[in-house]
């Protein structure tokens, strides 16, 4: 019993060869005789074991072959196919035997009549051919010709023992493999027909397309689904001529094949979700292609049915025995098994494997991880050498699985890029432009998730590329640049990061009009746009809602654009960079992380709780002592701020914001404190903590159920077993609206840094009597104390105050500034309200009545003073404003305070 | 002839309640507790389940019961659901019961708030009630509040 089934499988794979060979060569004797042989013992077989259906089959099989062999008959390639069909049903029930022991209860009467009347030297009669088509089974005896090396079995198979009469649905998973196939395959279509379109007489690619297409009209019609086969046939028809070099190929009928691209995309669609092929019969489109393929000698192709014409076109090929040019579409059927030899060596040792399974694997592996950090933990200063050595080994096995495991997941950046081809020529078709899509480094593989996370953002980049990096063909000719446009996609490994590299030769960014456009958003004032450095300028374009494009298309230039960009790719671990000269070209850099899945992780401490933040998003560690002198963490307005290197970085309490208990350590607190200096955005931030461990290869794990919680990314397991959160350091930036403060901030920060006398910068306004408000540059303040008057004390003739440990010389600003009432100031009140400069480690206060507001507004500085003390005034919330040279007061106020500042 | 089902029996905060047997993974000691800032009250933490991150709710909690001693450590009651397995955090465990679905009445007036609507229905047994919970709605919590602002920015 089991023999036969061996056998008779071998018997089958060998009649599908000697088919092929009879096909070619009709008056091979030999191989005929070969085949009639084999039907036969398995018409003997099947007999002897009492599989009668099998038998009456073959029985049938064997009388058609048996008047070919005497000659009562010539092969005709409508036989051919009918037998392979015939093998096909064979070896499904076969198949059918094996798993049941029955032969299934299919109807092939279709099949069995087609036989029976070849055997009478009758064609096969057209009401069978239709009704073939009617379940999935019989269908094959229709379609089997060109999918018979591919799907067509192992549907046949699975519609067997599902029941030959049941619906399509019936069989999902083979319709999903089916539906994943095709989709795969269109993608590689899209790339194939921009790749035509270029290169017309390509063909090497017409093939390909050709087959493509074919394949899918082949596995479409076994699974029943008749709308995508007749599609897919006159698209395969129109084909078949241009591969022929019957019609030449035009744009129309380039954008008719695309088109067939996507409805086939919707039909596939639609069979994923319901098993079947839509409602849309793609009729127009149908009669489009069926139209493009009939010209331009009409005469020659009346190809609305062009089956009808096969048997005497193909007994024409076979009386001469000249074997049909592979260019005949009627020998296309025969063409499928043919190359099928070529694909398996690939598809032999390729294996589908559900993603799922490997990340249930992926998982393991990180367990292991943990378990082997515990264990070298646990090792180190162990006397037993044994075990030391075995912890070894181990380690090493664990760090190579890992590595393996991950490669797994591993996937071709190639697989996103191949839609791009497709994407450009649309745009360009679209913006009126040419371009030459460049793809380097198809081959780089990272992550699958990564993969899936950049997808979109590449996708944006690539349309703002064409729409607006690339100018129109004319103007590239004035410049004296190829007409066409050149947009080159590089990715390469570097330093276990992968790169990606978008450049395109187009007009670059223009700095002027970016810096014009902030202002004319009201985002800087004239004056800070033009001392932005072109690096801030270009940062600019990463802010929402930003585009310099000066009409928006359809295609993009809406300004929802690179700030999500960035965004995305900063959540993946990843960084952007862009350059641009202007009237040369723009390139893009990004660069992402291999992997999410492990990830080094700095571990840091917050009340208890133990926290991992990934390290791709860590600038630098500080630790601020105020006790060793310099400035600790200082207020400015209720936001907490530390000066680093001269500039002020805005700072987030951990435990603040994730409302951990016991409240949080006031600001300007004694004591040293741990700042983690995180970038989110391309902004700096600081995140104080109450302590910093080691980095560590942490497994990110999802958050089960809690998933969309601001602050974290996920979750992860320590060497000790506990649960630890990982901090999504945008999202917390975000959360803490340290980001929000930042934005504004750095291009503020960007003309501060040139000259201090600037307008526009943030100012503190304050009253210096009932009449006069006046103001400082933000900048210039360290931070706004309250003391009560009796804390005055004096030194050296100067008001001084002290505070931890330092004494602050105090300058009441009505007095210097001698203003008329200014006896009348503060000196009968208990408070006196101090703003402090600091320079260097040393500080010094200036006494004002009253603290009234920041203002970030910019103003136009009126230079018609000559006061000392005083920079000029300005219009400020509608008042006259003085704006104060806090350096000027302090140098004459206190001469010693610089000379000591700077030692 | 009727149905039966077996159900995981535990009390919490003095009530003794039983969730369908079907649904319940497993039964474990209390485990390391990481707290999750920022999650609704009633998520205890997250807790490490062989290598599985396991969200805990803490049921007293859920059904509005007072808090739990300190003293006294939690069960967990780990429970099959969409989206990776989530434990319920009880006093102790009671004992496995069957018990045929059509004893089961509708909740009785002495029950009464969040409770009540997540008991799905109540076994009369000599001498006390049990009161049947509906997991899904158990495990159903209410959006995390905190993100709410967030999000808005």
């Amino acid at each position: 019993m089991r023999e036969f089934l061996v056998e008779s499988h071998e018997n089958l794979d060998r009649l599908d060869q000697e088919f092929l060979t009879l096909e070619r060569n009709p008056a091979d004797k030999e191989t005929l005789a070969s085949i009639f042989r084999t039907v036969h013992t398995l018409k003997g077989t099947s007999g002897l074991l009492g599989y009668k259906r099998l038998e009456k089959l073959a029985h049938s099989g064997e009388n058609l072959l048996s008047r070919l062999r005497s000659g009562q008959l010539r092969l005709q390639p409508e036989m051919a196919s009918t037998l392979l069909t015939m093998v096909d049903v064979v070896r499904a029930m076969l198949a059918s035997v094996e798993s049941s022991g029955t032969e299934g209860n299919g109807d092939y009467s279709g099949l069995l009549t087609s036989l029976d009347a070849l055997a009478e030297g009758r064609s096969v009669p057209a009401p069978v051919r239709e009704q073939a088509t009617q379940s999935p089974t019989q269908v094959a005896t229709h379609a089997s010709p060109s999918g018979a090396g591919l799907n067509g079995t192992k549907a046949s198979a699975s519609s067997t023992s599902a029941g030959i009469q049941a619906p399509p649905s019936a069989a999902p998973p083979f319709v999903k493999e089916f539906v994943a196939e095709s989709h795969e395959s269109l993608d590689r279509l899209d790339q194939e027909f921009a790749a035509l379109e270029r290169n017309p007489g390509d063909k090497a690619t017409l093939a390909n397309i050709f087959r493509t297409i074919r394949t899918l009209k082949g596995s479409s019609g076994v699974l029943g689904f008749k709308k995508l086969e007749r599609l897919a046939h006159s698209g395969e028809r129109l084909l078949g001529r241009l591969r022929s070099g019957e019609l030449e190929l035009t744009t129309e009928m380039v954008s008719a094949l695309l088109a067939l691209a996507n409805v086939i995309h919707e039909m596939l669609g639609h069979i994923e979700r319901s098993y079947q092929d839509g409602h849309n019969d793609a009729s127009a489109l149908i009669d489009t292609l069926t139209r493009l393929s009939q010209s331009p000698s009409g005469s020659e192709a009346p190809s609305a049915v062009p089956e009808h014409r096969q048997p005497s076109h193909q007994a024409r090929n076979f009386a001469g025995g000249v074997p049909a040019p592979p260019i005949d579409p009627a020998e296309e059927p025969h063409a499928t098994p043919k190359e099928a030899p070529a694909v398996p060596s690939v598809a032999d040792s390729t294996l589908r494997v559900d993603v799922s399974l490997l990340d249930k694997l992926m998982n393991l592996v990180g367990e292991l991880v943990l378990a082997r950090n515990r264990l070298l933990q646990f090792s180190v200063g162990q006397e037993d050498h044994d075990l030391v050595a075995v912890t070894q080994r181990l380690n090493h096995i664990t760090t190579d699985l890992q590595e393996r495991v991950m490669k797994v997941r591993m996937q071709p950046i190639g697989n996103i890029w191949s839609k791009f081809p497709r994407l450009v020529r649309d745009l360009c078709a679209q913006c009126g432009k040419e371009v030459q899509l460049v793809l380097e480094g198809q081959e780089t593989e990272l992550d699958k998730t990564l993969l899936e996370a950049i997808k979109d953002p590449l996708t944006h980049i690539v349309r703002n590329a064409v729409d607006h990096g690339i100018e129109p063909p004319q103007v590239r000719q004035q410049c004296g640049k190829p007409t066409a446009g050149r947009l080159q996609l590089c990715a390469y490994h570097e330093g276990g990061q992968v790169n990606i590299e978008i450049t395109d030769d187009g007009g670059g960014i223009d700095l002027a009009r970016v810096r014009h456009k902030a202002v004319e958003k009201g985002l800087l004032t004239t004056d800070q746009a033009a001392r932005l450095n072109d690096r801030q300028a270009l940062e600019m374009i990463f802010l929402p809602g930003f585009s310099t494009a000066e009409k928006t298309t359809t295609v993009s230039g809406r300004g929802v654009g690179m700030d999500v960009v960035r965004t995305n790719v900063e959540r993946i671990g990843g960084s952007m960079d862009i350059q641009t000269r202007l009237g040369e070209g723009t390139t893009l850099k990004i660069k992402i992380p291999l992997t999410l899945a492990i990830i080094p992780g700095l571990l840091i401490t917050c009340r208890g709780e133990r926290f991992a933040i990934p390290q791709t998003s860590l600038v630098e560690l500080l630790r601020v002592d105020p006790a060793q002198g310099g400035a600790g963490i200082e207020m400015v307005y209720g936001a907490p701020v530390y000066r680093l290197r001269g500039k002020l970085l805005p700072l987030a309490f951990l435990d603040r914001e994730l409302r951990l208990q016991a409240g949080s350590p006031s600001a300007g607190s004694v004591g040293p404190v741990d700042i983690v200096v995180l970038q989110a955005e391309g902004c700096p931030f600081g995140l104080v903590v109450d302590d910093i461990h080691d980095t560590e290869e942490i497994v990110v794990k999802p958050m089960g159920r809690l998933r969309g919680l601001p602050c974290f990314a996920g979750a992860t397991i320590l060497g000790d077993g506990r649960v630890a959160l990982i901090l999504d350091v945008v999202g917390l930036a975000l959360h803490s609206g340290v980001l929000a403060k930042l934005k504004e901030r750095s291009f503020a920060d960007a003309s501060e840094s040139h000259e201090q006398r600037e307008a526009g910068e943030p100012l503190l306004l304050f009253d210096l009597d009932a009449q006069t408000r006046m103001a400082i540059p933000l900048a210039k303040v360290s931070r706004l104390e309250v003391i009560v008057s009796s804390r005055v004390e004096r030194s050296g003739g100067l008001e001084v105050f002290q505070q931890r440990g330092q004494i602050i010389p105090l300058v009441r600003l009505a007095q210097f500034l001698s203003k008329a009432g200014a006896t009348t100031d503060t000196a009968g009140s208990d408070e006196l309200h101090v703003v402090v400069h600091s320079a260097g480690n040393r500080s010094v206060g200036l006494v004002v009545a009253c603290i009234h507001d920041i203002v970030q507004k910019p103003f136009e500085l009126q230079h018609g003073t000559d006061r000392p003390g005083i920079l000029g005034s300005a219009v400020v919330q509608d008042r006259v404003t003085d704006l104060v040279d806090v350096e000027g007061v302090i140098r004459t106020a206190c001469p010693a305070f610089y000379a000591h500042a700077t030692t | 002839m009727p149905a039966t089902q077996h159900f995981i029996t535990f009390y919490v905060g003095g009530l003794f309640c039983g969730i369908d047997a079907v649904q319940v993974q497993e039964l474990t000691t209390r485990r390391e507790m990481t707290p999750v800032p920022l999650a609704p009250a009633e998520i205890e933490g997250l807790i490490n389940l062989r290598g599985e991150i396991v969200t805990a709710i803490d049921l007293r909690r859920r059904l509005a019961l007072v808090p739990r001693p300190a003293e006294q450590p939690p069960m967990n009651v780990v429970i099959r659901a969409e989206g990776g397995p989530v434990s319920l955090l009880v006093d102790e465990i009671g004992d496995v019961m069957e018990i045929s679905e059509d004893t089961l009445e509708s909740p009785p007036e002495t029950v009464r708030g969040v409770a009540r609507e997540l008991v799905r229905g109540v076994c009369q047994l000599p001498g006390r009630l049990l009161l049947v919970l509906d997991v899904g709605k158990t495990l159903e919590l209410p959006t995390a509040r905190t993100s709410v602002t967030t999000e808005s920015n």
